[in-house]
Formats: C-alpha cells, sequence, structure tokens
C-alpha cells in the first residue's frame, strides 16, 4: 500500500504527463510519442488509486478493468475511421454517465456520514473519511459541486447520446425542437437552480435531498437531449467540441466534490480544450458559440442575391483530360467524401496524379466534415502524406495560381457569397477562394442545396463544372484515364 | 421599297453590301432587292444566285441607282455617286463624316437621306448593326494570318524529332475588337501572345482570350473606358513614354506586332518606332492595322508591305476585311439587313426614318437636306460607368510600425484587464469559500491556464487525434468512482463499478483509438 504522499507524488507525475501528452500534439511526429505519455499518466494515476489509502474491493475493480479493456480495444480497433465523430460522441456519453453516478454515490455517501455519531465518524477512512471531517461549509461547497458534477454530467450523457445519433445517422441530422424550444432549456435550467438552492440551503427538502437530485438530474437529462437535437448535422463539430469541453468540466466537478486535484486538473485540461476546439470551429464559421449552440443560423438582412446562370455538368473524360493538362491541383474534401467512403479512391487519384509530375494538395477548411481535424485523418487514413495537407490559412492565397480545384462533397467551405453577399446567412465566413483557380470541378450527388439549404454560386460560375454523382465512383471514374 | 446594291467603284474592293441570305431576309420585311450585275462577283456570289434568291439583277450601276429608294454600299460614295442621289432616295454605307466634312455637305445637299455605317452608337441594341466592330474582328483575325504567312516559323512551339521549336511571340497594341480577334486567333495558333492597351480596365478581356497583359508602370488617373464610348481617350505624354520603354523593352523578343491602336477621327499614334524596328529580330513582322490613318509603326506604308534592311516584314495594308471579301461581305450585309429591319418597324416594307430613335438618329449624318453630323449624345451610356476600385492603402514604414505598437498596445491592455479581472475574481472567491477548497480551486484555475496554453499549439490537422486523447484522459474520472468502490453501501457500490467499467471503456478505447490515427499520418 502506498501512502497519501506517495499518492499525491503519483498524481502530480500523472497530470505532468497528461500535459506533456496533449502539448505534444503539435506536429504528427512528436504525437506519436505524446499518445504514450498519456498513457503512462493515466496508468500511473489507476494504480497509484488502486494502491493508495481508500482503495477497496480490488476484484471488482480489476474484473471491471479486464471487461473495460477488451470492449474499448474491440471499439478502437473496429471503428472505421469514418465513424470517428459517433465514437467521439459515444464515449463522451460514458464519461457523462460516470459523473452522474459519481455523484449520486457522494450524495449517498454523504447521507450515511451524517447518519453516523460523531465518534463512529472519526474511525472513517477513505472517501467517508474525507467526507466525515468537513466543516458546514465545506459540506455545502461539497452540495453545490456534487449538484454541478451531476448536472453536468448529464447534459453531457444525453447530449452525447443525441449527437451520437445524428452522427451515426441512427437520427434525423436535421435540427428539430419541441414546441417551446429554447424557452424549454431555459426553463429547465432554472428550475434546476431552484432545486440547487434548495438542495444547498436545505430548504423544505428534509428528507427528500435524493428527489430533489433525481429530478435535477432528469432536467438535466432533458437539457441534453433537446439541446443538441435543436442543432443540425453540420454544426456537429461545434456540438462535439462542446461535449468534450462538458466531460472535462464534469470531472472537474466531481474531483472538487472528491477533493482530488488530479481529477480537477484532467477535467480542467480536458475541458478548456474542448472550449478551444468550440471557439476554433465557430470562428471558421464566422459565427458565436452561442449562435451555434441555439442552432439554426443567425439572422439576415435581406434576401439572398439571386444566382444568374446555370449549372454546367461534365463528364469523367471531361475532368481527366483537365488534370491530365494541369500543372497544379487542389482538392478540397468534405463531409460528402467521408459519407461516400470516396477517400481511398481520392488518395489513388492523389497517388497517380503526382506520379505524373504535378502539384497535388489538399485544402482543409477547419469545419470541413463532422468533426474538428476529421479530414485530416480520414486522408492520412488512406495514407495521403500529411505535408501535402494545408490548412486554408496556408492555401487560400494559392488558389489563383492554380490550373485545377476539386472540390468533393463540400459545398458552405467554398461558397463564394460568403464574401459577395452581405444577405447571405454564411456571410462573413472565411471560405476556401477555390473559384479563383482556373477550372473548378465540383464532385456532387445532385443539384440539391445540401444541408444548410444555401445556394452556392460557385456551380454557377463560368469555371465552374459539376461531375454528379456519388464520390467514391466518379473519382474511381477518374482513375484510368489518368496518367 | 426597292433596296439597291451597287458594284463597289473603289478599285480593290471585294465586298458587297447583299448576300442572297441577306436578300432573303429583307424580302421578309416586305422589301425588293436589286443588286448591280457583278456586284458579288469579287466576294463569290454570282449572278445568279442573286436571282435564286428572289434579287432582281440590275445590268448597269445607272439603272440602279434611279430604281432604288435606298441604297447600300460598303465604301463612302465617290463624287459620281453623288451625283446620283436625290430628294427620297436613302444612302446607307460606311461614311466616316467627322473626317470629311466636305464630302457631307455634297451628299447633304442632294437631298438624299444618308446613314453611316461607321457612326451607329456602340450600345448594346445596336451591336447587330455595328459594322465597324464586325470589320474590325476581320482585320484582326486576317492580320495574323498575313502575319504567319510572312512569318518563316511556326506559332506553336514543338518538340519533335528534329529537334525542338520555340513558340512565337505575339504582340498585340490595342485591345479593341480588332486586338481581341487577333489575340484570339494568335493563341489559338499556338503563340506566346502579349497584349497592351491603354485601358487596364480590358486586361480582364486580354486575360480571359488568353493573352497575357503587358501591365506598365505608370501611376496615372486610370482612364475610363465608359466615358469616352468604349474607346481608349489620347494619353498623356508621360505614359506614352513609359509606353514607349516598355516596348522597347519588348521589341527584341518579339517576333510578330500586330497593332491596332486607332482613335477614331484622329491619326494613329506612333508607337513602335524605328529603332524598335531594328531591334527586333530579323524575320519578325509587324502588321499595322492602323496604317489608312498613318500607321501605329514609323516605317509602315500604307497598302504596301516592305521589308526593312534588317529582314522585319512590315505590313500596311489597309484592305484586310475586302481580302476575306466572302466573310467580311455576309457580316457586313447581316449588319445592314438588320439597319433596314430597325428602319422597317412594321415589317411592311415601309421605311420609317424615325430621327428620335437613338441608333437611328445617330447613324443618319444627313437628313432631308440638312447635315445631322454630330448626333446629340445617346439616352443611354454605352457602357455602364467602371465602378471604383477600392484600393489597400500602402502604409509607410512608421505608419507600419505605429499600427503594430498600437496593436502591441491594445494587446497588452486586454491582457492587463483579463490579468486583473481575474485576480479580483479569484480574491472575491477566496474571501468566501474556506481554505480547503481554495487550494482545490488554485489548482484548478491553474490547469485551465496550463490548457489553454497547450491547446493552442495543436496542430489543426491533429483536432480529431486530440478529441479522442482528451476523451482517454476524461477517464481519469475513474480514480473517483475507484475511491468509492469501498463504500458499504450496495447502491454506491453497485454505481462505482458501473463507473468504472464505462470509464475504463473511455480510457483503453480512447488511447487505442488516438494511436491507431496517429500511426496513420505520414510524411511524404
Amino acid at each position: 500500500m502506498f501512502d497519501v504522499g506517495v499518492v499525491s507524488a503519483a498524481y502530480i507525475a500523472a497530470a505532468v504527463l497528461f500535459i506533456l501528452s496533449l502539448g505534444g500534439l503539435s506536429n504528427q511526429e512528436s504525437a506519436k510519442r505524446a499518445v504514450w505519455y498519456g498513457i503512462a499518466g493515466m496508468a500511473l494515476a489507476v494504480l497509484a488509486t488502486l494502491f493508495g489509502p481508500g482503495a477497496a474491493n480490488l476484484p471488482i475493480v480489476a474484473g471491471s478493468f479486464a471487461v473495460a479493456a477488451v470492449v474499448g480495444w474491440i471499439v478502437a480497433m473496429r471503428v472505421q475511421m469514418t465513424e470517428m465523430p459517433q465514437l467521439v460522441a459515444a464515449l463522451h456519453s460514458f464519461v457523462g454517465l460516470a459523473a452522474v453516478f459519481i455523484g449520486f454515490n457522494a450524495h449517498f455517501e454523504l447521507e450515511s456520514v451524517h447518519a453516523l455519531d460523531p465518534a463512529a465518524r472519526d474511525a472513517l477512512t477513505g472517501f467517508a473519511g474525507v467526507l466525515a471531517h468537513k466543516t458546514p461549509v465545506e459540506i455545502n461547497i461539497l452540495k453545490v459541486e456534487e449538484f454541478l458534477g451531476i448536472f453536468i454530467g448529464a447534459v453531457t450523457f444525453t447530449g452525447s447520446i443525441v449527437a451520437f445519433g445524428k452522427l451515426a445517422g441512427k437520427l434525423d441530422g436535421k435540427a428539430k425542437k419541441l414546441p417551446g424550444g429554447h424557452l424549454l432549456n431555459a426553463t429547465a435550467a432554472i428550475a434546476s437552480l431552484v432545486l440547487l438552492i434548495m438542495y444547498v440551503g436545505n430548504i423544505g427538502v428534509e428528507g427528500r435531498e435524493l428527489t430533489v437530485l433525481i429530478a435535477m438530474a432528469v432536467l438535466a437529462l432533458f437539457i441534453g437531449f433537446h439541446l443538441v437535437m435543436g442543432i443540425g448535422g453540420a454544426d456537429m463539430p461545434v456540438v462535439v467540441s462542446m461535449l468534450n469541453s462538458y466531460s472535462g468540466w464534469a470531472a472537474a466537478a466531481i474531483g472538487f466534490t472528491l477533493g482530488n486535484d488530479l481529477l480537477i486538473v484532467t477535467g480542467a485540461l480536458v475541458g478548456s480544450s474542448g472550449a478551444i476546439l468550440s471557439y476554433i470551429m465557430c470562428k471558421a464559421m464566422n459565427r458565436s458559440f452561442i449562435s451555434v449552440i441555439l442552432g439554426g443560423f443567425g439572422g439576415t438582412t435581406g434576401p439572398a442575391a439571386e444566382i444568374e446562370g446555370e449549372q454546367v455538368a461534365i463528364d469523367a473524360d471531361g475532368v481527366a483530360a483537365a488534370l491530365n493538362e494541369a500543372d497544379s491541383i487542389i482538392i478540397v474534401p468534405g463531409y460528402g467524401m467521408a459519407v461516400a467512403q470516396a477517400q481511398q479512391a481520392v488518395s489513388e487519384l492523389t497517388r497517380k496524379l503526382r506520379a505524373a509530375g504535378k502539384t497535388v494538395r489538399f485544402a482543409i477548411h477547419p469545419v470541413a466534415g463532422r468533426l474538428p481535424g476529421h479530414m485530416n485523418v480520414l486522408l492520412a487514413e488512406a495514407k495521403v502524406p500529411y505535408d501535402i495537407v494545408l490548412e486554408m490559412d496556408e492555401i487560400n492565397e494559392d488558389f489563383p495560381t492554380t490550373d485545377v480545384v476539386i472540390v468533393i462533397g463540400s459545398n458552405d467551405i467554398v461558397n463564394p457569397a460568403a464574401q459577395d453577399d452581405p444577405n447571405s446567412p454564411i456571410a462573413g465566413m472565411p471560405v476556401l477562394e477555390v473559384w479563383k483557380a482556373k477550372q473548378v470541378f465540383v464532385s456532387k450527388r445532385g443539384q440539391g442545396t445540401g444541408y444548410s439549404g444555401i445556394e452556392n454560386p460557385l456551380f454557377y460560375k463560368d469555371n465552374t463544372r459539376m461531375f454528379y454523382g456519388d464520390a467514391k465512383v466518379a473519382v474511381n471514374s477518374l482513375l484510368g484515364n489518368i496518367g | 421599297m426597292k433596296i439597291g446594291v451597287p458594284r463597289e467603284v473603289a478599285g480593290g474592293e471585294a465586298r458587297v453590301a447583299l448576300t442572297p441570305d441577306s436578300a432573303l431576309q429583307l424580302q421578309k420585311l416586305g422589301h425588293d432587292c436589286l443588286v448591280e450585275s457583278g456586284a458579288g462577283q469579287d466576294a463569290g456570289f454570282g449572278d445568279d444566285a442573286y436571282r435564286a434568291a428572289g434579287v432582281t439583277v440590275v445590268p448597269t450601276a445607272e439603272s440602279l441607282w434611279s430604281t432604288a429608294d435606298v441604297i447600300a454600299k460598303v465604301r463612302p460614295p465617290e463624287d459620281s455617286e453623288v451625283a446620283r442621289l436625290s430628294p427620297g432616295k436613302t444612302l446607307i454605307s460606311f461614311f466616316y463624316p467627322g473626317q470629311r466634312g466636305e464630302a457631307l455637305e455634297a451628299v447633304s445637299a442632294t437631298g438624299a437621306n444618308v446613314m453611316a455605317m461607321d457612326m451607329v452608337p456602340r450600345i448594346s441594341r445596336a451591336q447587330k448593326m455595328d459594322a465597324l466592330s464586325s470589320m474590325a474582328n476581320i482585320a484582326g483575325y486576317r492580320a495574323v494570318i498575313e502575319a504567319g504567312a510572312n512569318f518563316g516559323r511556326f506559332f506553336t512551339g514543338q518538340v519533335t524529332a528534329a529537334g525542338k521549336v520555340p513558340p512565337a511571340k505575339v504582340l498585340v497594341i490595342g485591345a479593341g475588337v480588332a486586338g481581341l480577334a487577333a489575340i484570339g486567333a494568335a493563341t489559338s495558333l499556338g503563340a506566346i501572345t502579349l497584349a497592351f492597351d491603354v485601358r487596364p480596365e480590358v486586361a480582364e478581356q486580354i486575360e480571359s482570350m488568353g493573352a497575357q497583359f503587358v501591365y506598365l508602370d505608370f501611376a496615372e488617373e486610370q482612364q475610363d473606358g465608359a466615358a469616352t464610348g468604349g474607346y481608349a481617350a489620347p494619353s498623356s505624354p508621360e505614359f506614352r513614354a513609359a509606353q514607349l520603354k516598355k516596348f522597347r523593352e519588348l521589341a527584341p523578343d518579339v517576333d510578330i506586332v500586330i497593332s491596332t491602336a486607332l482613335i477614331p477621327g484622329r491619326d494613329a499614334p506612333v508607337l513602335w518606332t524605328k529603332d524598335m524596328v531594328d531591334a527586333m529580330k530579323p524575320g519578325s513582322v509587324i502588321v499595322d492595322l492602323a496604317a489608312e490613318r498613318g500607321g501605329n509603326c514609323e516605317l509602315t506604308v500604307p497598302d504596301e508591305k516592305i521589308v526593312t534592311d534588317n529582314g522585319v516584314t512590315i505590313i500596311g495594308y489597309t484592305d484586310f476585311p475586302s481580302r476575306m471579301a466572302a466573310q467580311s461581305s455576309s457580316l457586313y450585309a447581316s449588319n445592314i439587313r438588320h439597319m433596314l429591319a430597325d428602319l422597317t418597324p412594321g415589317k411592311d416594307g415601309v421605311i420609317v426614318h424615325n430621327m428620335e430613335d437613338d441608333v437611328i438618329r445617330g447613324a443618319t449624318i444627313a437628313f432631308e437636306g440638312q447635315v445631322s453630323f454630330p448626333p446629340p449624345p445617346p439616352k443611354i451610356k454605352a457602357i455602364a460607368a467602371q465602378k471604383p476600385k477600392p484600393k489597400a492603402e500602402e502604409l509607410t514604414p512608421e505608419q507600419k510600425r505605429a499600427q503594430d505598437i498600437a496593436a502591441f498596445k491594445a494587446q497588452t491592455r486586454s491582457q492587463v484587464t483579463t490579468l486583473i479581472a481575474g485576480a479580483v475574481l479569484l480574491m472575491t472567491v477566496g474571501a468566501v469559500a474556506p481554505a480547503s477548497f481554495m487550494a482545490h480551486f488554485t489548482v484548478f484555475v491553474l490547469a485551465c491556464f496550463v490548457g489553454f496554453q497547450v491547446i493552442w499549439n495543436v496542430s489543426h490537422a491533429l483536432h480529431t487525434p486530440l478529441m479522442a486523447v482528451t476523451n482517454a484522459i476524461s477517464g481519469i474520472i475513474v480514480v473517483g468512482a475507484m475511491l468509492q468502490v469501498g463504500s458499504s453501501n450496495s447502491i454506491v457500490l453497485a454505481l462505482a463499478t458501473i463507473s468504472i467499467l464505462i470509464a475504463s471503456i473511455n480510457i483503453v478505447g480512447g488511447f487505442l483509438v488516438t494511436r491507431r490515427m496517429l500511426a496513420m499520418f505520414q510524411r511524404s
């Protein structure tokens, strides 16, 4: 058994390792080492807790670990890279649920400790022992922390489940709200606040504390569900990073409850990471976090500009001929590429074009796909070298000198209306300026306007040709004609 | 009405103002067509072809001029032709009234109405009868063909078994209709084409035709083509000097020069001086489309092809459209037909000379014995005025530094404000909360701060792995569950066990999937 000092030291080491692990993600090479820091930190933390003071029921813990390890391993190895958004959302829900359970446990422990007489309290060890020695003020703070832990955990849990459902296509991706809309959420949040005051202040809830907590949990579960239901599929990058953030805050709140600094540190790291990711995503859409969370697009000031002209279609031979003539090519992938599982075909196309001596690069918009950085992972999986996969800021200036741009399954992120039409719902959103290239081919399933329902003037431009069809089939049809 | 087309009297003119096709169209407007015997011969339209189209072939010019109510021709009327005009007749042809004041007086004195095809205003509605443009288009094309015929090399670059052939370099001066046509012809033959124009707004048109626009390093007030009906305006001496300097630079490089710089009613500006010709490579060709008005090249001899001492061919032909008589006749006849269609609004063979109509008014230079030139300005502007382009202001280094300093100060201010606000908030919390809480709270705030610093450095490309790894790390909540699992309360035990289970799935799954993802990232 380790004593408290050793455990604390182990926790500090674990916290440092976690920080190094996140910091190492600054580039692709150091990231490969960074993940091991994270694993080491986690192992250290778990072992120190397992053999530290307050630990018990080793067989149960070990058994749970064994089961979890097998399940986790299977999930991690089986998941398709296109399914990453769902997986991340699902894992968030676990953290949320765990936070809810641990919060309730803290409540139960608190109740049982209170039921004991003072002499027995002194004899308690472990978490119960910590609780036993708290002053009334500390108990109140503890109650707030516990309450917050359950609240955030519950919101994260249902929110993540809905996000998972939408991303996995098990739920309709469209934004849906119950009648009453955000008023319902606000009411539920206010009701939760009232319950918090009742619970902490012990106002008229003597003997019914558990009911209050459960009522709050139900409200929080509803908020999580309703909030994410009201957000559409294309805003999922923000939602997933937001839930990522919440899962961190939930862990931090539980850390406060349990007086465990490691939980606090880790929760805060994860929380701020998710918050920053959400911020980056929102910035990339030129929308405020609030407007994304409240669902739907921000206010428009007038009718969108009419688009003149027509979409001109082109066949595979035409695209292939243009590619054969081009020297520099930029590929702009979007969620449509992930949906069609076209990344392997795109990779093969890239390989052939590069073999023919052409410059091929990828332009990734921050909100392309359904998860921050999703396109990068898909392309990496398809063995596209990461040094030709560039961010918007790195490549946007190069479009005017580019011969051919192929847009695969993206729409809003290449919409010139964001710059030209102040009345467009996406006005001001930074976009990839593909239309400045000599020629643009848009691979798209049909003539529709896509998720956001915003017309895209790009499709009507003189230098744009529409290459209709499933992205994978379309790209594959090019392969034979290249080189 | 009877529309009559005589044979052109000017020597070497092969064009004709009526083709069998246009005659058919004119008949649909209710007109009868007459043509002088042999009028279309040089353009490839025999008398029989006209007859087949229902045109009356008249044996002599005299009978044609006397029978026809409307006489359409190409070249301005010669004195003998003017003498045949009388009140009630209408003559439609090129006239150039601006430069031929006396001829205009003479023709108006006959009492006939005269419409000049070169005076058709340049508005969208009148494009179909804009004979200057259709002729210029042909001239531009033909200029390239003439240049090619006199240029001893390929236009396009080739790599052959016998060696490499460099592509020809063509410079087109003046990107009006003729210039653009020349650019189109030259690029489609495969030449590297450069083009210059004093109106910077045509750069886009030039580039759209596949040529490179030659920019001058000259900061003069931008000329707006809209103010001058789409034509270039005369430029300042400084501008001209900059222009000549640029041409002097280009001269040794280019193989073919096609100059089309001409402002209506003025002599052609000399843009290609003798020293430039001297600097050119032997075998180079200059085609001067402005030869008729003196030529853009100093050495141009109108109507002739000369070869300079250093072997540069200078073509000064003035009859490029006539050299493609079949093509130019059909376009010109079509312009004439459109003009007559406008003059016959009822399609009943009755000419209504509506002087209120911008196009008809503009083209009419003599009306019922009066000179009606120059016309009042058209009611519609030819080309929409160019919108001034917002220009990013160039900052001086001092301004830039001042801006940087201001930005730095603003940043410092906002940071200090945030820090003070944060400190105040922390102290407020510290004032009310117990010490045990504050210890944890400090750790929390510091961790947020570290997280903030660290996460901003994460590469965009690794955001998905970041989410996966933070997911795994947030599984640390398992520690909380492990601390509770020792409870004697069975509900607590059960909930803690489930928590351990799911949080561990998170840890294992999260780390493994991160590792899997990161392993995929490969450098090329």
